[in-house]
């Protein structure tokens, strides 16, 4: 597996879009810091931007990675290897690049302008642990997405393009309307378990929880605060991404199974 | 000549006239109690350092106090220790202790009534149910004394320094902790607070009850209940005070209630979860205030007349202003807000788009707590973004026409 691990990592580092989305964050984190020194607000700035581009591009990569290395994996599969170690392989190779590029991309600028001496630096770990994890978890997605349409390119985008939108955008949308038309009752509870389901969404709040407190903290923040705060409860956070990340994992390995090329 | 030089000489003995008596475990005085029945009006009493068990201290002729070395007073939990009735008293130097709690007595560390020309100076009062005690008083200074409470609850504690009825008093300079509410003032008029430091109390960092006319300036308060809270007042000035982490579910950093005609300026509020909370407060002007990290920055409710915000600075806060029911004529032009984005064409540093300070999700937060959880989400910023484009559900006319483009230092 290791070596099917190398070959996409290495597909992946001489494709110029891994070096484009490196690039992206690069000026992006740069700029940022060019307009304001206060640390806390570019990790503000930042946030927003990893928790719609980190998904988005992993979704859209997860799923032209595999369609376009399918000739390879042809070959591959031709090969005495198990074909859960083919596309375990391809899917870390994958997400592993994607997690690099960001990684660098955001941390260069942060280490030149000194994160390592500043009080903020749990959050920006926090933030790009975060990151990390939605680039797994959507890259995953994406591949499983792609390893069931294989024959539907298409099909495949549009699919993976829509997951996108429905974590993204859609889910918020839906999850507010539910509180708005509920909010006679008392909604911590639903709120905190419905966070739990979206893996943007429970990034957010993690991430929030450390940079928000004051609001949070207020009305019923203290209910999140309490469970989220402490370090049981980011503990948890990370426990429900990584139940995230199992289950496209799961799925692939089952596909990859069963399916007949 | 020699005459003019005479007549300061004869008078000399005239001015030497008080005596000074000192009290230690050796001396001839043992006690402050006995000491004070010693002494006739205008004497000093010296108290060398030692624990002195007493209570009940009755100060009713115009003395000095001073202990040196820090003498222990110790209450011993039994009643409460200094009460001065006589005007012209001061008390200085002293460490006060263990009064014990009683709701009935309301017992006090120092107790000052029905007086005046008083000064407190440089006193430790530690584990005191009140700390200083004023009614009925005037002209008097409390000043930089320590205040350590151990209050748990609001109901089981008292406040550290307190004042009823007075007029013209002055609170400078003292350090309190651990106690209901750090200052408070009720009937008080005319008086003023300044440099103090209030940390930690159960309820307000400072608190006015029906007081006019007053005036509180260089303060910090810092991870109390709530900051401060000036109610059913009148004519009070705030100027160059810092709030700092009043966090909590109902934790302000300044509470306004019932007051009219009072000016707020050159504030600094910090991490509150509520900066300002504002309910039934009319004529008030808010001008070079900073705003930095709150939760929501200002909260404004029912019966808000006439307040004027100009020349404040906004910074990385999470919400600007909440607002419910009428606006009224409230103004907020001419401030500086992080998040505005707008343009300045002619480079007036004025911007040229209006501020909305009140965004939609100000509105749905308010409307459902809970929709926090959706704070700063992609959603919420499609719905902020369309909502500022065009207004339809936040109120049409809170408006800042001139916003800065740049905070003025």
């Amino acid at each position: 597996m290791l070596k099917i691990l190398k070959y996409s990592f290495y597909d992946m580092m001489r494709s110029r879009w891994i070096y484009l989305y490196f690039g992206f964050f690069f000026a992006f984190t740069l700029s940022l810091f060019l307009i304001s020194t206060d640390l806390s607000k570019v990790v503000v700035s930042l946030m927003n931007v990893i928790l719609i581009l980190c998904p988005l591009i992993a979704t859209m990569f997860g799923v032209m990675y595999y369609y376009n290395s399918r000739e390879f994996t042809e070959l591959l599969l031709a090969q005495p290897i198990a074909r859960r170690v083919i596309f375990l392989g391809q899917y870390i190779g994958l997400a592993l690049s994607l997690s690099l590029s960001l990684l660098a991309g955001v941390g260069i600028p942060f280490a030149l302008y000194g994160i390592f001496q500043s009080a903020d630096i749990w959050n920006f770990f926090s933030l790009l642990l975060n990151g990390v994890f939605l680039s797994f978890i959507f890259s995953g997605i994406a591949f499983w997405i792609a390893l069931k349409n294989d024959q539907q390119k298409i099909r495949g985008f549009g699919l993976a393009l829509a997951v996108w939108l429905f974590f993204a955008v859609i889910y918020d949308g839906i999850f507010l309307l539910l509180l708005l038309s509920f909010s006679d009752y008392p909604l911590e509870r639903f709120a905190l378990g419905a966070s739990m389901f979206n893996p943007i969404d429970l990034s957010r709040i993690t991430v929030l929880l450390q940079l928000d407190i004051s609001a949070l903290m207020g009305y019923t923040g203290a209910v999140f605060q309490q469970f989220l705060g402490n370090g049981t409860g980011m503990l948890f956070a990370f426990g429900v991404l990584t139940l995230w990340l199992l289950l496209p994992l799961w799925r692939i390995g089952r596909i990859a199974r069963v399916k007949d090329f | 000549m020699r005459n003019l030089l005479f007549v300061p000489l004869f008078l000399l003995p005239m001015y030497s006239f008080a005596n000074v008596i000192m009290v230690c475990k050796q001396c001839p005085v043992t006690g402050i109690g006995a000491a004070i029945q010693l002494a006739e009006e205008g004497d000093t009493i010296l108290v060398k350092r030692g624990i002195y068990q007493e209570f009940d201290i009755k100060i009713d002729k115009c003395l000095t106090l001073i202990g040196q070395d820090w003498p222990v007073v110790e209450g011993g939990n039994q009643s409460e220790v200094f009460s001065i009735t006589a005007p012209g008293v001061v008390l200085e130097g002293f460490q006060i202790q263990n009064t014990g709690a009683s709701q009935s007595q309301e017992r006090a560390g120092i107790r000052v009534k029905n007086t005046s020309d008083f000064r407190i100076r440089r006193n430790r009062l530690l584990n005191t149910y009140f700390g200083i005690y004023l009614e009925y008083s005037r002209e008097g200074i409390v000043e930089n004394n320590y205040i350590k409470g151990e209050a748990v609850s609001e109901t089981s504690s008292g406040n550290a320094v307190h004042a009823w009825y007075c007029k013209q008093i002055t609170v400078r300079g003292n350090n309190v902790y651990g106690h209901r509410d750090g200052i408070y003032f009720e009937f008080v008029d005319s008086s003023w607070i300044s440099h103090n430091y209030s940390e930690a109390n159960v309820r307000y960092g400072l608190h006015f009850m029906f007081s006019n006319d007053d005036r509180y300036f260089h303060n910090t308060f810092r991870r109390n209940g709530s900051g401060v809270a000036v109610m059913f007042s009148k004519r009070i000035d705030m100027l160059s005070n810092r709030f700092e982490h009043n966090w909590g579910t109902a934790a302000y950093g300044l509470l306004l209630k019932e007051i009219y005609d009072a000016s707020i300026s050159d504030n600094h509020f910090e991490r509150n979860t509520i900066g300002i909370f504002m309910e039934g407060a009319a004529r008030i002007k808010y001008e070079n205030n900073t705003f930095s990290n709150n939760g929501v920055t200002l909260k404004m409710m029912g019966g808000c007349i006439a307040n004027h915000f100009k020349r404040n600075y906004f910074f990385s806060n999470t919400l600007d202003l909440v607002v419910e029911g009428n606006t009224n004529d409230n103004s907020f032009d001419g401030n500086y807000w992080s998040e505005y984005t707008g343009y300045d064409l002619n480079r007036d540093g004025v911007g040229d788009v209006p501020y909305r300070p009140v965004k939609l999700f100000a509105y749905v937060m308010h409307r459902c707590p809970e929709s926090v959880v959706l704070l700063r989400s992609f959603f919420v910023d499609l719905l902020n973004l369309s909502e500022k484009i065009s207004p339809a559900f936040t109120p049409a006319n809170v408006l800042d026409n001139e916003p800065l483009m740049h905070p003025v230092s």
